[in-house]
């Protein structure tokens, strides 16, 4: 009963929330958290419950923005429209790449996807007859959902706050599911759920799809909430800044990714408004996570809680 | 005729640019088990120290030497302090590479400025050599005739020396290694070493070819994977023929099909981990 009532009390301060924080500038920065955290969670399914840590996230991010863009600009079809067609194609990329990346395992697993993830970063910088080079796609428009205009920030914020949920209620209900659960098993004990028969093998590229799925819904947010999309979406920089939400977070935890979208979001807009060099901070951040606290924050705070239970 | 000629030395260049970026990469990756991500970050870091040091006035392979003490420091440092702290934990020494590798590029634009700088090339290979009805710089030329060089000097190094055989005896088993009482410390240190030396050195070497500039470290990275995935890790030989066949992919996409030139890297990779997951001559699967 708690947890209904915290869920519950999560879910109306969602709800309130452009009544609750001043301005424009916080809500729109809150409709970024919640892109952010449907990013973080995409991955978590692979690198958190799939035990594959993957460095060329970014990939799905990145190409299902360009893929919406090219489609609107270069097709003239409508936003969501573009966006449904920009997901089937990013998913199809996705199951293309894990057949590639899932030929290895641990180490060589995050070398192919980082990999892959700089040939179409590569990519998107010098083909510049569809990508517009270093200057991306610009003039894109937001999508009108039954005739709403979602121009504004509080209407997007809503749009955001949606689909949010969805993937929320989708990739816990996934990881709860017999799949979810081998899944896991395929992570903690590959040859043992060999032995029982189940395909390891498939079992870990359907997760590996379903991740590229939900980082292209992410994608597709991104590119309708920024109106524009340049190389910098399939950056490095990018897969790490994911990679470390879902670390600094919590992996394999329901809340883990969010709370570190959270965090990585709202530290990166107020450092870059005071200083330039967030990228060292990123990398400093990254060291001292992985140094300190390789655990992640949601886990950690819940074993302090429960030790100051017993005592 | 003189156009392959001339594009077939220009691989060459390029790959012993590469061979240099990657044979560090590939002996601490096949030791260590560690995939150095920092090591596009200690290639452009080092092309920077040589341009500063080019700046003072200092000759061209002194400079190359200097950037190669001063990468081979900072690699130490991050070895002795950060991946020795996390001995064990390989996805976490990786993730730090990966952080080392920001610091490291942010402070070089922060140093050094956002513009691209091509370093001069030495006095004594200036100019260009006629040849078969075509020019070519001197220079790449004493790129290939270096890294042919060095590749000698590290195959005999490992596989002729007491500490060859013992980085080798790592490479194989690194538990048994231990168990018969090699200092396996100071050899992950060494190498480590090593491995950013011959980094930081090749950044010099390509300062006149490439130039410098902010995100030499993300376009080289992805090289130096792919050749280790192509060439096999841990593998001196592999690690060769990888540069070399990626330069030729490369330098002939960037002539032939200047837009897809990076994406065709990518078929050498895919074809290797259909056909041979370990590589061309990876003894272990990675």
């Amino acid at each position: 009963m708690k947890r209904a009532a915290a869920i519950g009390a999560a879910a109306a301060l969602l709800v309130a929330l452009p009544w609750i924080v001043a301005g424009d500038y916080y809500v729109n920065l809150s409709s970024q958290i919640l892109i952010a955290a449907i990013f973080a969670m995409s991955l978590n399914i692979v690198v958190g419950y799939g035990g594959m840590v993957s460095l060329g996230h970014a990939a799905y991010l990145g190409v299902a923005a360009y893929a919406t863009a090219w489609i609107m600009l270069r097709l003239g079809l409508g936003p969501l429209a573009a966006g449904a067609a920009a997901l089937v194609f990013t998913t199809a990329m996705a199951a293309f790449f894990g057949v590639l990346a899932l030929r290895a395992s641990g180490l060589s697993f995050l070398m192919i996807t980082l990999a892959l993830g700089q040939i179409l970063w590569g990519l998107a910088y010098r083909w510049v007859g569809v990508t517009g080079g270093d200057n991306g796609l610009t003039g894109l428009t937001r999508p009108k959902p039954f005739g709403i205009e979602l121009t504004g920030a509080t209407p997007f914020y809503y749009f955001a706050l949606i689909v949010f949920a969805l993937a929320l209620v989708a990739m816990a209900l996934i990881v709860r599911s017999p799949f979810g659960a081998s899944l896991q098993g395929a992570r903690d004990q590959p040859r043992r759920m060999n032995a029982l028969g189940h395909h390891v093998w498939m079992v870990q590229w359907a997760a590996f799809v379903l991740s590229g799925f939900w980082g292209a819904v992410a994608g597709v947010l991104y590119v309708y909430y920024n109106t524009f999309i340049s190389p910098h979406a399939l950056s490095l920089q990018n897969s790490a800044e994911v990679l470390l939400m879902v670390i600094a977070g919590g992996p394999a935890t329901t809340l883990g990714p969010v709370v570190g979208a959270a965090l990585v979001v709202i530290i990166k807009n107020v450092v870059s408004a005071y200083l330039e060099r967030w990228v060292m901070l990123l990398g400093v951040v990254f060291v001292l996570i992985v140094m300190f606290l390789p655990e992640g924050i949601v886990p950690g705070v819940q074993r302090l809680i429960a030790r100051r239970k017993k005592t | 005729m003189a156009f392959w000629i001339n594009q077939s030395l220009n691989s060459l260049a390029l790959g012993g640019l590469l061979f240099l970026l990657s044979a560090g990469f590939s002996l601490i990756f096949g030791l260590m088990r560690i995939a150095n991500l920092s090591h596009g970050a200690y290639f452009m870091l080092g092309a920077y120290v040589g341009l500063t040091l080019l700046r003072m006035g200092v000759n061209f392979w002194l400079a190359a030497i200097g950037a190669a003490v001063a990468i081979a420091l900072a690699g130490g440092i991050v070895e002795r302090f950060v991946l020795r702290r996390l001995a064990g934990r390989a996805l976490s020494q990786v993730l730090a590479t990966l952080g080392v590798a920001f610091i490291i590029a942010d402070a070089c634009l922060w140093i050094w400025t956002g513009d691209p700088i091509p370093l001069p090339g030495p006095e004594s290979l200036r100019g260009t050599v006629a040849f078969a009805g075509t020019r070519f710089p001197l220079y790449r030329l004493g790129v290939i005739g270096f890294a042919s060089i060095l590749f000698v000097v590290l195959w005999l190094l490992l596989d002729r020396t007491r500490i060859g055989a013992m980085i080798r005896a790592g490479v194989d088993d690194l538990d048994m290694a231990r168990a018969v009482g090699i200092p396996v410390n100071t050899l992950f240190t060494a190498v480590f070493c090593l491995g950013a030396a011959l980094a930081g050195m090749g950044g010099v070497f390509a300062g006149p070819i490439l130039s410098v500039y902010p995100g030499l470290d993300s376009d080289m990275l992805p090289l130096a994977l792919v050749v280790v995935i192509l060439g096999g890790v841990g593998s001196l030989a592999g690690a060769f023929i990888g540069s070399m066949v990626i330069g030729f992919i490369y330098t002939f996409g960037q002539a032939l099909l200047p837009d897809l030139a990076y994406v065709i890297l990518f078929l050498p990779m895919v074809i290797v981990l259909v056909v041979r997951p370990r590589g061309l001559f990876g003894r272990v699967a990675a």
